[in-house]
């Protein structure tokens, strides 16, 4: 991500607007800023008006902008992208919200076989400016649907951007740029970090294809997105308490993918160790390793490895966390990497 | 098509100008000509059942709240001012129809004999479906909103296969209505004459959103147009609830096909315990559903027939309290999932993939120290 200031706007305003915010008040921001800024954004989604959204991204968004620019749809989650399909051919720029990743499905039909493809389809005439928001992942104890990360099933398909934020400053940022850009972007949020804190400079842009480094090691490199980046760090600091260096990526785009930026670093390091919440088989993982095979085969001192969801459903939440990768089912990966003493050794 | 006398505003559907009843609010009785010749069994022994079933239905649902906010719930969606709609259908059908339901319907897994366990495991998070099935008739809570619709034309369209006279029974709600599934459902039952009976309780709210999001006209004409007649019926009478249900399951039982009952109700508690309803709805509406209680009205109705009140109330507390303290006993015995268990079932054999990521995990949680591996490995500090 580029983290320098947008030269446009910082020579005009002369000024930075930095405040600490959560990410969901950074996402509220980004969409506020967007509609602000060009008449043709709206919002569309389920409770999204009134309510403000269940997960409040949206609260105060119809009250300023009325409702025919933040738009309760009725409940139906292919209605909602059909829809704003039709509008991206009238030239508007909508923002869906789908309320959470288990209820995309409705859509997958709308997003796959239309949103994707009628670029393509129509030899790059029609264009189709939509974002597609969905809160996404495990961590929060909720029911069936409420935790799944599909992003996946997009990110397989041809014609989609699929993004993930990690903290406030790259939701802020990356939301502005998706809302921006001419291609359908879906943009995954990590559900239980949008109440975590962090810095926002409302003037710092960001792009939508590439990876960013949060943290440089010599030992492994270590891929995350979204939920996991947080994680990711902290294994990064507790691992350097046993004397490995960590180098973090953020992938950030799971689609188009940062192949450089991971191979870079694998150069550097030898070793790679990837995680996610998904399930790894045939995952971002999955393509994140075998990228990393194809571009840096010789650099590798060790066979990648993975710390995903495993190949189930997702569990009920009593056992949530015994799904999710944490620190010490990364670290216990790192330590195979380095052929240091791990949970598999005596197996 | 259907032969309701009360149709006067099209023949395929009752009840659109004023919705079926047969308890005004004031618990006088009111006569209809389509429902009176489905109500000639009820004596004070019908009435005082399905009283006790509501006031025990509301105690539970009040528990659950309670235990939501005590933590004991990870989450609980409130039934509270359903009671009639539910109980009213629950108690006119044979124990052997099938209820494809949402999740709000716990009052009819209470008729079906669903233990408190097994209500609530689902909501502590300890299970992701807390009882079978096929002992009680009825699946489980379905969360995707209307995708249970299809599943009951399916069932109903194998019962009609194999011969056998059980219909199934779809429970949604009004957001529903929006769904392609619960509009896709309407067609294959319509075409295929399905022995399905839809069941809408239109509690006017999916979460924030009014019910006229869904529906511009009253939702009973929605399935008219699939060729299915409908039934609106006031959903806090439960006398009228009882009677519709009994009416449409025998014009679905005898060979008719689908039909469709739109119950007018209200929501009175939040959308789950998580929803915060006063950023979308009054309490001026609020006070005007609160009036119309449904259990208050029967309990005028059967002191205008000279029941004993005071004792029914005294029978329904004590009910009441014995119902909630096994809710609340069942809460804090409800074993905990063994951390392995999440590696079953995903296919009825195993398969050596999934095998090989058990052995892992169970090598891995081995490696911990002992208070890790019983609890959870360390987490991110802000999740
Ligand atoms: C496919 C899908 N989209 C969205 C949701 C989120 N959601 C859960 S309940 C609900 C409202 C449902 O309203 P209604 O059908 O009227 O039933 P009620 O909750 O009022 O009983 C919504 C939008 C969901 N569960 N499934
Ligand atoms: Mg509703």
């Amino acid at each position: 991500m580029t983290t320098t200031p947008n030269p446009a706007v910082t020579t005009a305003q002369a000024t930075t607007q930095t405040t600490t915010m959560t990410m969901a008040a950074a996402l509220n921001a980004a969409l506020r800023d967007a509609l602000e800024a060009d008449p043709d954004v709206l919002l569309i989604g389920e409770d999204i008006g009134t309510l403000g959204g269940v997960f409040r991204i949206t609260d105060g968004l119809k009250d300023r902008f009325g409702a025919d620019r933040v738009i309760d749809s009725p409940l139906a989650e292919s209605g909602i992208i059909g829809t704003s399909v039709g509008m991206a051919y009238r030239g508007m720029r909508p923002v869906c919200e789908i309320q959470f990743d288990g209820f995309v499905y409705p859509a997958f039909d709308q997003i796959v076989a239309q949103v994707a493809r009628l670029h393509y389809r129509t030899g790059g005439t029609v264009q189709m400016p939509l974002t597609i928001r969905i809160p996404f992942g495990g961590g929060i104890g909720a029911v069936e649907h409420h935790s799944e990360s599909p992003e996946a099933y997009f990110a397989h398909t041809p014609g989609l951007r699929v993004v993930t934020v990690a903290d406030p400053q790259d939701a802020y940022s990356t939301m502005r740029a998706a809302i921006e850009c001419s291609d359908p972007v879906m943009v995954f949020e990590p559900k239980r970090r949008y109440w975590s804190k962090g810095e926002v400079d409302t003037t710092v842009t960001a792009d939508l294809s590439s990876a960013r480094v949060l943290r440089t090691g010599t030992d492994a490199t270590l891929v995350a997105y979204g939920p996991l980046v947080v994680t990711a760090l902290e294994a990064a600091v507790a691992a350097e308490d046993d004397g490995i260096s960590l180098e973090v990526i953020d992938l950030r785009s799971l689609s188009p993918l940062d192949r450089q930026t991971v191979a870079a670093s694998v150069r550097r390091t030898g070793r790679l160790v990837v995680t996610h919440e998904a399930p790894g088989n045939v995952s971002l993982s999955s393509e994140v390793i075998a990228s990393a095979v194809e571009d840096c085969f010789d650099h590798l001192e060790a066979a990648p490895e993975r710390v995903t969801g495993f190949d189930t459903p997702y569990p009920p939440a009593a056992v949530e966390d015994h799904y999710l990768p944490g620190i010490d089912r990364i670290l216990d990966a790192v330590d195979r990497t380095l052929g240091r003493r791990n949970s598999r050794e005596a197996a | 098509m259907l032969t309701t006398t009360s149709a006067p505003d099209h023949d395929l559907v009752a009840g659109l100008v004023q919705p079926l009843y047969v308890l005004a609010e004031d618990g006088t009785r009111h006569p209809d000509p389509t429902l009176d010749p489905l109500l000639r069994d009820v004596d004070e022994e019908l009435l005082t059942g399905l009283f006790l079933d509501m006031a025990v239905i509301r105690a539970l649902d009040d528990e659950a709240v309670a235990l939501q906010r005590q933590g004991e719930l990870g989450l609980w969606p409130p039934l509270r001012g359903q009671e009639a709609a539910q109980i009213g259908l629950a108690r006119a059908l044979p124990s052997t129809d099938f209820f494809f339901t949402s999740y709000r319907e716990n009052g009819l897994a209470w008729c079906r004999g669903v233990s408190p366990g097994e209500m609530l495991s689902v909501w502590r998070g300890t299970t992701l479906s807390g009882w079978d099935p096929f002992a009680h008739h009825m699946a489980t809570p379905q969360v995707i909103i209307g995708a249970q619709a299809h599943h009951a034309v399916g069932y109903a369209m194998a019962t009609k296969a194999q011969g056998k006279d059980d219909i199934a029974v779809a429970c949604f709600g009004d957001g529903a209505l929006s769904q392609g599934d619960l509009n896709e459902a309407m067609v294959f039952a319509a075409s295929f004459r399905a022995p399905v009976l839809f069941f809408c309780q239109n509690n006017q709210y999916a979460i924030s959103e009014p019910v006229a999001l869904q529906a511009t006209v009253p939702i009973a004409l929605r399935p008219t147009g699939f060729g299915i007649p409908s039934l609106r019926v006031d959903g806090n009478d439960v006398l009228a609830m009882r009677a519709v249900s009994l009416f449409a399951a025998r014009h679905i039982r005898s060979g008719k096909g689908p039909m469709f009952i739109e119950a007018v109700t209200y929501r009175l508690g939040p959308h789950t315990t998580s929803d915060d309803p006063t950023r979308y709805r009054d309490e001026e509406e609020l006070e005007s559903w609160r009036r119309r209680c449904p259990i208050a009205r029967l309990e005028r109705h059967l002191e205008q027939l000279g029941t004993d009140v005071e004792q029914l109330r005294a029978e329904a507390k004590r009910r009441s309290l014995e119902a909630t303290t096994a809710l609340r006993e069942a809460v804090t015995t409800l074993p905990e999932p063994a951390p392995e268990s999440l590696f079953e079932n995903v296919l009825s054999t195993e398969h050596p993939g999934l095998v090989r990521q058990r052995e892992q995990f169970r090598a891995f949680r081995n490696s911990l120290a002992p208070e890790q591996a019983d609890g959870q490995q360390t987490e991110g500090s802000s999740a």
